[in-house]
C-alpha cells in the first residue's frame, strides 16, 4: 500500500539502525508519548535496533490507560441502566470499572454497543427517539474534533436523547507534569504525529525552551519512529534542543484549522485527572456550558463511587517511563490481557499488553 | 483509537452535512467524514481518526522524507563522521 510499505522496509530499518548506532555516543534515556507508537516499538521490536546505552520508555499516550477508574465506572453504572443504549469505542469495552466492564453489563443484557466513530452515535440516537443513547468520549486530541463534531450535530438536530461521557486529555500539559517533575530522568521526547495533525505543533515550543529537552514529531510507522529516534540522539550528542518535524508528510505547524475551531466550539480546556498519574493542571477538555444538555455526568444519577486500584499495579510508574512493565512484579503472573489488573494490561495501546503480546516473539520489523 | 492508516478518496457525497465521502484503504472502503478537511480532492490520500479525515498526506513531503533516508546519503553521512 502506498505510503505504507516503503515505511515498513526491514533493509531501510537496518540502515537507520546503523546510522543510530554510529550517533549515539553516550547513555540516554527518550520516550515515545503515544500509545500507538508504543504498540508500533513492542511490535517491531525496534529496541533491538538501537544501542543497548538508549533507553526507551513509554509515556502516557494511551487514552485507555488514563481514562480515570472512576469514569469507567461511571461509564458501567450508565450503561446498567435501563432504557439505555451505551456507545464506546471497541478498546473501552474490556478495561474493568470497580465492579465490572462494559463487556460484561452487555453480557448481562445492556445495550452496549460498539461504534467505529462518535457519528454513529449520533445515527443511533436519531433512529431511537425514546431510548438515551450514551458516547463514551475519551481520548486525545485526536478524537477530540470528532467528539465534538457529534455533539454538534446532535445539537443542530436538537437530539434530547444524546449525550457524551467525557474524559478528554492533552499531550502538551503532560509532557510539562513529566518534564516539571523532580525525579525526570527523560532527556527527550518523540511527539505524537496524529496530535499534531490536529493541532500542529507549535505548543510545543515553549516547552523545548524552558526545559531545554529536544522534541521531534514522529509518525507511527518503524521506518517512522527509527528515523525520528535518529534526529532526537543527533540532537542529544550534539547537544541542541530544538523542535523538528520527521512527519512532514502529514503535519504541519499550524494543524488543522477546520478541527480546531470544531473542538473549541465544544469543548473548553480544564483541569483533568489521569489515572496512575493525578491531576494535571488544564491538561483536559470539557464541554462548555452552553451544552450542559449533552453532559451524560450530569444527567445520569449513578450513586457514590468509591474506587481502589489493585495493590499490585505500579501502572503510575510505567505511565510516567520510570520504569518498564517487566520491572511490574505482577506482570505476566498474576496480570495479564485476559486478567488485567490494571488498564495498560488492556488496551493494544497500553505498554503493558504491548510488551506482554509482543515480547517474546517480537522480531526487528 | 490514535492509529490510522492512509487511505485514497475515492467518491464525494452530494450535498451531504456533515460531507461525507467513500475513502479505500488497501481494498476495504468505509465512509468517512470530510467536514474539517473541506480541502481535499478526489484521489487524494488522507489520514482518518475514527471516521473523520483530518489531514491530506503531502506527496512531496513523503518523497523528501524517504529521499533522505536513500542508501547513499545516509553512508555518505556516516562515511564524513568516520
Ligand atoms: S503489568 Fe499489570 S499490574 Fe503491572 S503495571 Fe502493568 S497493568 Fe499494572
Amino acid at each position: 500500500m502506498k505510503y505504507l510499505d516503503e515505511y515498513r522496509d526491514p533493509a531501510l530499518a537496518k540502515r537507520l539502525s546503523e546510522r543510530i548506532h554510529a550517533v549515539v555516543k553516550r547513555p540516554w534515556t527518550i520516550m515515545e508519548i503515544c500509545g500507538g507508537q508504543t504498540h508500533s516499538i513492542v511490535k517491531s521490536g525496534l529496541e533491538r535496533l538501537v544501542p543497548p546505552s538508549l533507553t526507551i520508555v513509554h509515556g502516557p499516550g494511551c487514552p485507555v490507560c488514563v481514562t480515570p477508574l472512576e469514569i469507567i465506572e461511571k461509564a458501567v453504572r450508565i450503561a446498567a441502566q435501563p432504557g439505555v443504549i451505551f456507545t464506546s469505542f471497541g478498546d473501552m469495552l474490556r478495561v474493568p470499572g470497580d465492579t465490572t466492564d462494559l463487556l460484561h453489563v452487555k453480557a448481562n443484557g445492556g445495550d452496549v454497543r460498539i461504534v467505529y466513530s462518535p457519528l454513529d452515535a449520533v445515527a443511533i440516537a436519531r433512529k431511537n427517539p425514546d431510548r438515551r443513547v450514551v458516547f463514551f468520549a475519551v481520548g486525545f486530541e485526536t478524537t477530540a474534533p470528532a467528539n465534538a463534531m457529534a455533539v454538534w450535530q446532535a445539537h443542530k438536530e436538537g437530539l434530547t436523547n444524546f449525550s457524551i461521557l467525557s474524559s478528554h486529555v492533552l499531550v502538551p500539559p503532560a509532557i510539562e507534569a513529566l518534564l516539571s517533575a523532580e525525579n525526570n530522568r527523560v532527556q527527550g521526547f518523540l511527539a505524537a504525529g496524529h496530535v499534531c495533525t490536529v493541532m500542529g505543533y507549535h505548543e510545543y515550543f515553549p516547552l523545548v525552551e524552558r526545559y531545554r529537552t529536544p522534541i521531534v514529531v514522529t509518525g507511527f510507522e518503524p521506518i517512522d519512529i527509527l528515523q525520528g529516534i535518529l534526529m532526537l540522539v543527533t540532537q542529544l550528542e550534539e547537544g541542541r534542543h530544538d523542535l523538528e518535524n520527521q512527519y512532514a508528510r502529514v503535519v504541519t505547524r499550524e494543524g488543522n484549522a477546520a478541527a480546531q475551531r470544531m473542538i473549541f466550539s465544544v469543548f473548553e480546556v480544564g483541569h483533568r485527572t489521569w489515572r496512575g498519574i493525578g491531576e494535571i493542571p488544564m491538561s483536559g477538555y470539557r464541554l462548555r456550558p452552553e451544552f450542559a444538555a449533552f453532559d451524560a455526568e450530569r444527567l445520569f444519577d449513578v450513586g457514590d463511587i468509591a474506587v481502589r486500584e489493585s495493590p499490585l499495579c505500579i501502572a503510575g510508574t510505567i505511565l510516567t517511563g520510570m520504569k518498564k512493565p517487566f520491572e511490574c512484579p505482577a506482570f505476566g503472573t498474576q496480570c495479564s490481557p485476559e486478567h488485567p489488573l490494571g488498564a495498560p494490561m488492556v488496551s493494544s495501546e497500553g505498554a503493558c499488553a504491548a510488551y506482554y503480546n509482543f515480547k517474546r516473539q517480537g522480531s526487528a520489523v | 483509537m490514535c492509529l490510522a492508516i492512509p487511505g485514497k478518496i475515492e467518491s464525494f457525497e452530494e450535498g451531504s452535512f456533515p460531507r461525507m465521502g467513500k475513502v479505500n484503504f488497501g481494498g476495504i472502503r468505509k465512509a468517512i467524514c470530510f467536514e474539517m478537511l473541506p480541502e481535499a480532492k478526489l484521489n487524494d490520500y488522507v489520514l482518518v481518526h475514527v471516521g473523520f479525515a483530518l489531514s491530506i498526506v503531502d506527496e512531496k513531503e513523503a518523497q523528501e522524507t524517504l529521499r533522505m533516508l536513500e542508501m547513499d546519503e545516509v553512508r555518505k553521512e556516516l562515511d564524513g563522521e568516520a
